[in-house]
């Protein structure tokens, strides 16, 4: 029961690992990035402009001149920041309104229920876009848009574990000894629930880079001179022709990123919670 | 030996896990004979699941026969291939399981999957149907007409244990292997499903392998009985053999368990111990660190397979 | 039978409530844009005395409350008012471009699971085996890949290095080809990744050694005992996709130019057509309902244990 960390287990798990190794070193760059950057991301010199990959610029220059190395480069933390900062309210919303759904049942658990259907009457993209309009475009508000969108998921799942942990007998003995609701739910439950939290957590990680990318990449996201990977892509399809590469190294960039996270939730769902399902 | 229908010879299967290997079932060999009923008895994980799966060469991915033969009607079951081996199954190995709900697919009505295997003998559509229903009044399910539309959650426990029999029974197989039959069911519809499997075997002549965790049924059912424990035969010998005078001190604590209603006795005895971790045999005889009359010697060294009377066999050191 | 129909018509009243919702949350947020309604459903060279018309078209002069009832009435009749870029009627914007979005969206699907099913049922059955290895790295390696960067990258490799399709809009079945691609990769993953799961779990099922056991072909096993179960959740999350994809359209009509109602709702959000977004997302609701409660039925009718619920139920 509960969250198992055994650092043998762990490390045997080569899928695990592999995430674990990518997101190692995408963390350094994200850290490290003014020092291995060797431009500014927002430095323009027209009269560079959509140069090829060279020594001075590794990843070429977009059409204002810029470094799109340093542009990807810094990409990175704005990739990470974001992920890490929507996970971290859509779980909290999530794991918040299914324990208490779980753990009250009754009315509490209609009502919230009812509200993850209707954040599901819409295919996600949609209702983040839809949530976009009302609020204008920028990547805070995508922030907001997509963790309103995707907090369900974690309720759905955490609601039915704490169901089931409810009328286990630890839980039932911690009442008999007069043990607070709070505590029981803090103290009994919510560990018993950690694994599929983790999991949950590591596999959104990376479903919502993507979707903050695809909303900057449709111009609804982070605005110029942002170095948003979904933005250097969307401007740079204008200039697939001249400049293939502005198009070419911010996707690999995103991509390795999210193969890291989307691995490394894999390893963990094998070790933790195989028959997990999302 | 002319007459052993399905004859296992020195049989070993071992597992392969995430955590190591395991010798699941370990230099096995008995003998079932023409029309007689042959009783495997064991705690769970004693590996006698495995030696009926074995058989059937239903065994899962990460398990392997590493040894020894199947002998059934002149063939080697272990070296047919998988075509030949489907056409062993149903035809002339049928098999039940523990758990009748599971073992029905839940999507189907379950005359459909009767008729499935009566299918497989060439009978044209209509003549199925209506042999599916004959089996049905065979194994006493009433309304048989009726019942051939019912899907499997419709059905009870004991009527789905029924089902699953007439499937086997359909294409009159010679040996049939009973896994556990009457575990998930309560009493009284036990001792009509044993009935049932008793008929069987008079009828049809169906020699039958019985894999059971209770004497209570060996004694109800079997002609003969081999004892397992952590992978290996411990004791073999008709039932009479053995109810008289068990030689093995693992048999006879099993007997001791049994409730008796004759001697009025206050409450179930249990086993001391657990069963072993496989993983982790212990050095000798498995057996030594629950065995009440363990010696030196049981810890050192494993013991041989000794002879207590006609057919009847013992794996310890002591007399018995 | 009529318990299914009693279950439908229970599902189409929780699908309606929620469609009402959306409703309500469409008007609050026209209420909130900034300017007077009708500046923004209509052109600002239309004369006052048609705009007094509008008006009472729309029943601006009555309470908040009753101007939503008044809205309603003309959304469900499919009048969503005319696009502030175009003038023109939303509702014919909308028909004009649905048609290929739906072409795009259900070709996808449709590809996908094609693939999906016989791919995910041999790995599966081989599991562990180098087959099934390659599988499993793919779809985690295409569910990595955003839609909008495989579409550019298609672009770079089929249109402009080999010259082979065109690189955007409509012209013909040959521009067919590199949207469906995008479309349907990423999603071919997930889909491959859930039959594969699935089937693994009905493999483990004691029916199946049931199955053999009655001495069925192993053919015989996978397709129709093994499969048939399967196909029940992947069925569910083929009508569970389907909005989806509509959704996803929005990205890959972009790129490509495609004509198709996700385009138009991207071109509607930036420049801030509000009746016609307004209209696409009402029409996404109604597809999403109405598609989820095809999936239940659906569902129920290929699973006598869920028909079984439905009969406890009601």
């Amino acid at each position: 029961m509960g969250a198992k960390f055994d650092v043998k287990v762990l490390t045997r798990n080569k899928v695990f690992l592999a995430g674990l190794i990518i997101l190692f070193t995408v963390a350094v760059v994200a850290v490290f990035a003014d020092a291995i950057a060797p431009h500014p991301y927002d430095e323009m010199n027209v009269s560079l402009a959509l140069r090829a990959p060279q020594p001075q610029f590794p990843f070429g220059t977009d059409q204002y001149g810029r470094c799109v190395f340093s542009r990807v480069i810094y990409g990175t933390r704005i990739a990470l920041g974001v992920g890490l900062v929507v996970v971290l309210v859509e779980s909290l919303i999530g794991v918040t309104l299914g324990l208490l759904a779980g753990y009250y049942g009754k009315k509490f658990d209609k009502i919230v229920m009812f509200v993850t259907d209707l954040t599901w009457a819409l295919p996600p993209l949609v209702m983040a876009l839809a949530i976009v309009t009302m609020l204008g475009p920028s990547l805070i508000n995508v922030v907001i848009a997509i963790a309103a969108v995707s907090w369900a998921q974690f309720a759905r799942i955490v609601r039915a574990k704490t169901q089931a942990l409810k009328n286990m007998p630890f839980v039932e003995a911690a009442r008999a000894f007069g043990e607070g609701d709070l505590n029981i739910i803090l103290r009994y439950i919510l560990p018993n629930v950690l694994s599929p939290i983790i999991v949950l957590s590591t596999l959104s990680l990376p479903q919502a880079i993507l979707s903050t990318t695809s909303l900057g990449f449709l111009g609804l996201g982070a605005q110029p001179p942002s170095p948003d990977w979904g933005l250097i892509l969307s401007e740079g399809k204008n200039y697939i022709r001249q400049a293939p590469w502005i198009s070419i190294f911010p996707g690999i960039a995103l991509v390795y990123t999210v193969l890291g996270f989307n691995l490394l939730g894999e390893g963990l769902r094998e070790i933790l919670d195989p028959r997990l399902k999302l | 030996m002319e007459d052993a229908l399905l004859s296992v010879k020195n049989l070993s299967v071992v597992f392969k896990t995430t955590s190591g290997t395991v010798q699941a079932v370990d230099d096995v060999s008995f003998d079932v004979k023409e029309g007689e009923i042959f009783a495997l008895v064991g705690e769970s994980g004693c590996g006698k699941s495995t030696t009926a799966m074995s058989i059937m060469r239903l065994v899962p991915k990460n398990c392997t026969i590493t040894g020894g033969q199947i002998i059934f009607r002149g063939k080697d079951l272990v070296k047919l291939k998988e075509k030949e081996m489907s056409s062993v199954r149903g035809k002339e190995i049928g098999m039940i399981f523990q758990n009748p709900l599971d073992s029905l697919n839940p999507v189907y009505p379950v005359g459909i999957q009767v008729s499935e295997a009566v299918l497989l003998d060439r009978v044209p559509r209509d003549e199925a149907w209506k042999k599916v229903v004959e089996i049905f009044k065979d194994v006493k399910i009433p309304d048989p007409a009726e019942r051939v539309r019912s899907y499997p959650h419709e059905l009870s426990g004991g009527m789905r244990q029924r089902v699953m029999i007439a499937m086997m029974l359909s294409r009159n197989p010679k040996l049939l292997i009973a896994d556990e039959p009457t575990t998930a069911l309560d009493v009284t519809i036990q001792a009509q499903i044993l009935e049932i499997i008793k008929d069987l075997k008079d009828t049809f002549g169906t020699s039958i392998l019985v894999i059971t965790h209770d004497f209570g049924i060996v004694a109800e059912l079997a002609d003969r009985v081999a004892v397992m424990y952590a992978g290996k035969i411990v004791e073999i010998g008709s039932v009479l053999q053995i109810f008289e005078k068990p030689r093995h001190p693992y048999t006879q604590l099993l007997m001791e368990a049994l409730p008796k209603i004759t001697k009025k006795q206050g409450r179930l005895k249990t086993i001391p111990g657990s069963v072993p971790n496989l993983y982790e045999l212990p050095a000798g005889c498995s057996f030594h660190p629950r065995c009440p009359k363990s010696m030196e010697i049981c810890s050192k060294i494993a013991p041989q397979l000794k002879k207590a009377g006609e057919g009847h066999f013992f794996l310890c050191h002591r007399e018995g | 039978m009529s318990d299914l129909l009693e279950y439908a018509v229970r599902k189409l009243i929780i699908g309606a409530f929620v469609v009402f919702v959306v409703t309500v949350v469409l008007f609050c947020i026209m209420q909130l844009m900034p300017g007077d309604p009708i500046q923004l459903i209509s052109n600002p060279r239309i004369p006052p005395e048609k705009i007094a018309e509008l008006k009472k078209h729309w029943g601006l002069d009555k309470p908040v409350y009753v101007q939503y009832f008044y809205w309603l009435f003309h959304i469900l009749q499919g009048d969503f008012g005319t696009s502030i870029t175009t003038g023109q009627k939303v509702i014919t914007l909308i028909k004009a471009r649905l048609p290929y979005t739906l072409l795009l969206a259900g070709g996808s699907l449709i590809f996908q699971y094609i693939i999906a099913i016989p791919l995910g049922l041999m790995a599966a059955y081989k599991e562990h085996s180098i087959f099934d290895s390659m599988v499993v790295v793919s779809t985690i390696i295409f569910w990595s890949i955003p839609s909008f960067w495989l579409g550019i990258l298609l672009i770079l490799i089929f249109s402009l290095k080999l010259k082979l399709l065109p690189v955007s809009g409509y012209d013909g079945l040959s521009s067919l080809i590199l949207p469906l691609m995008t479309a349907t990769l990423p999603n071919l993953a997930s889909t491959l990744r859930l039959t594969r799961s699935e089937v693994l779990e009905v493999l483990r099922e004691k029916y199946v050694s049931t199955a053999y056991a009655k001495g069925l072909s192993e053919k015989r096993v996978l397709i129709f005992h093994v499969l048939r179960n399967a196909l029940i959740p992947v069925t569910l999350m083929f009508f569970l996709y389907l909005p989806w994809t509509v959704g996803g359209a929005v990205i890959i009509e972009t790129i490509f130019s495609w004509p198709g109602m996700g385009r138009l709702l991207w071109t509607a959000i930036s420049s801030q057509d509000f009746p016609v977004v307004q209209g696409i997302i009402f029409i996404i609701a109604i597809l999403t309902v109405v598609s989820n409660i095809a999936g239940d039925i659906i569902t129920a009718c290929l699973d006598p244990r869920i028909r079984a619920e439905i009969r406890g139920e009601s």
